[in-house]
């Protein structure tokens, strides 16, 4: 009977000791924990994207409760209806937040500029890079082999005829992407603003051209135009001014290239009634 | 005395490395060496514990387990001092060393049950070796580990970014295939100890 008894008595002893040990450590060495941080945690996405600028979304609340003077709307993916709630845990008053979207300054599909050689062996935007610049004419301009689409968490931005597309209802602007880029094509931009430079070229005007149909060429033709003073040129690529640019669009109409977009929607052509069923 | 201490640490770091020819502890191996950062840090840690545990099993085996005849409670009886060893520490490091507490962060819970460790502790007093020497046996398997780890890391962030691998190959397969060959190459070391310190 012994042998039973006695082995089972010293393990149970040993574990009630690790056991003593281990409550009396943890009174000993309790570390208070600022329930408005947990509270932060909960209301945060979750979506632990980095575009606050700490890592991930525990970093951020946590940051939230140790600096007070730490703006609350810095989440993008969340918006104002989580800043405004971390205001609340807070106690503080939160501005709005702008909405962000990613923007692609690149539109040289393979219509427009071409292939120097051949890219089927290589699949990824960095590696492209790494070799003499990438497989496309221009050197500037998005590669499209996707590497933007592998970092997207929320399937914003995507590949279609060698160039990256973002889907602006999507994106939230966390900016995943342009730090996957290694050309920096992508930049994060706000969802107001409207009119943008489609060319991150700054080559000469000739070379620009030779490279691609819709680069811009620093020719100037949207800074004479613009009657806010909100564009101008700089290393041979046009810049856009987004504090005095007021989305007009006449420098996207100006543009001989059309190197300049204007996001705003088109008025849609009014719709023709649908046929009648067939009877 | 100085010497042989020498010859059981370079042999635990080397040819008896606890990854890579006793194959133990595959599991963080495989697990944390995607990043250099983080193999690391899983690392140290398990250095640590391997330190912890051992002077803490050591003397539990001896003084208890033995007097008492019930040497084959041994497994039970250390993991759960391990277990709980592992916690201890970890409150410690939360408390004192917030720094450290965040860098190990996720990878001290990890180790609790790591077979690494109970393995060191098991081999230390299956090779009979006295307090000092467990100490330096463990500290050298710790070692050996954080050497796998930092080698098998910087290949795997290699293969990370090699096209060239045939798509059947890729993920888990290659990295296998790699963790063997690395093996194989540690198998050289064999006989280099006895070599060094004849």
């Amino acid at each position: 009977m012994n042998a039973i008894i006695v082995p089972a008595i010293i393990v149970a002893a040993i574990g009630l000791i690790a056991a003593i040990v281990l409550v009396i450590a943890s009174k000993i060495m309790y570390v208070p924990v600022d329930e408005r941080v947990a509270l932060i945690s909960e209301a945060l996405p979750g979506a632990n994207c980095g575009a606050c600028g700490f890592p991930g979304c525990d970093g951020y609340a946590q940051a939230l409760g140790e600096d007070p003077e730490l703006a609350p709307n810095l989440c993008p993916v969340g918006g104002s209806s989580v800043a405004t709630i971390i205001g609340g845990i807070l106690g503080v008053e939160v501005g709005e937040v702008e909405p962000k979207t990613a923007f692609v300054m690149c539109n040289g599909m393979s219509t427009k500029t071409k292939q120097i050689m051949e890219a089927d062996r290589i699949h990824d935007c960095k590696s492209a890079k790494m070799f003499f610049g990438g497989h496309w004419a221009c050197t500037h301009g998005c590669l499209g082999l996707g590497d933007c689409q592998k970092e997207c968490m929320y399937d914003a931005i995507y590949i279609v005829d060698g160039v990256a597309k973002v889907d602006t209802e999507a994106c939230v602007g966390c900016g995943a992407c342009t730090k996957a880029c290694p050309n920096h094509v992508i930049s994060i931009v706000n969802k107001k603003d409207k009119v943008h430079v489609a060319c991150k070229s700054s080559e000469k005007g000739a070379i620009t051209r030779r490279a691609c149909t819709v680069g811009c060429i620093g020719c100037g033709k949207c800074v004479k135009v613009c009657k806010f003073e909100a564009i101008n040129v700089e290393n041979n690529l046009a810049k856009v001014d987004y504090e005095k640019c007021k989305n007009c669009g006449l420098c996207a109409k100006e543009c001989p290239t059309n190197a300049i977009v204007n996001l705003r929607k088109k008025k849609a052509p009014a719709k023709k009634p649908a046929a009648p069923a067939a009877e | 005395m100085i010497k042989s201490l020498l010859m059981i640490l370079m042999a635990c770091i080397l040819t008896n490395n606890y990854v890579l020819s006793k194959f133990l502890g595959i599991c963080p191996f495989l697990g944390v060496s995607k990043k250099l950062d983080s193999a690391v840090g899983m690392g140290a840690a398990v250095t640590f514990v391997m330190l912890m545990a051992t002077a803490v099993t050591w003397p539990i085996q001896m003084f208890i387990l033995n007097k008492f005849g019930i040497g084959y409670l041994q497994t039970i009886v250390f993991i759960l001092v391990i277990a709980s060893l592992v916690q201890l520490v970890e409150m410690t490091l939360k408390k004192f060393m917030p720094p450290l507490y965040n860098s190990l962060g996720v990878f001290l819970p990890l180790i609790t049950t790591n077979c690494a460790v109970l393995g060191v502790a098991i081999n230390n007093i299956n090779d009979g070796y006295n307090y000092l020497e467990s100490l330096i046996s463990s500290l050298g398997a710790g070692i050996g580990f954080l050497l796998a780890m930092v080698l098998f890391a910087g290949l795997r962030e290699k293969m990370e970014t090699n096209k060239g691998i045939p798509a059947c190959f890729q993920g888990i397969p290659v990295t296998l295939l790699a963790a063997s060959v690395l093996a194989m190459a540690f198998m050289g070391f064999s006989g280099v100890v006895d070599g060094i310190f004849a």
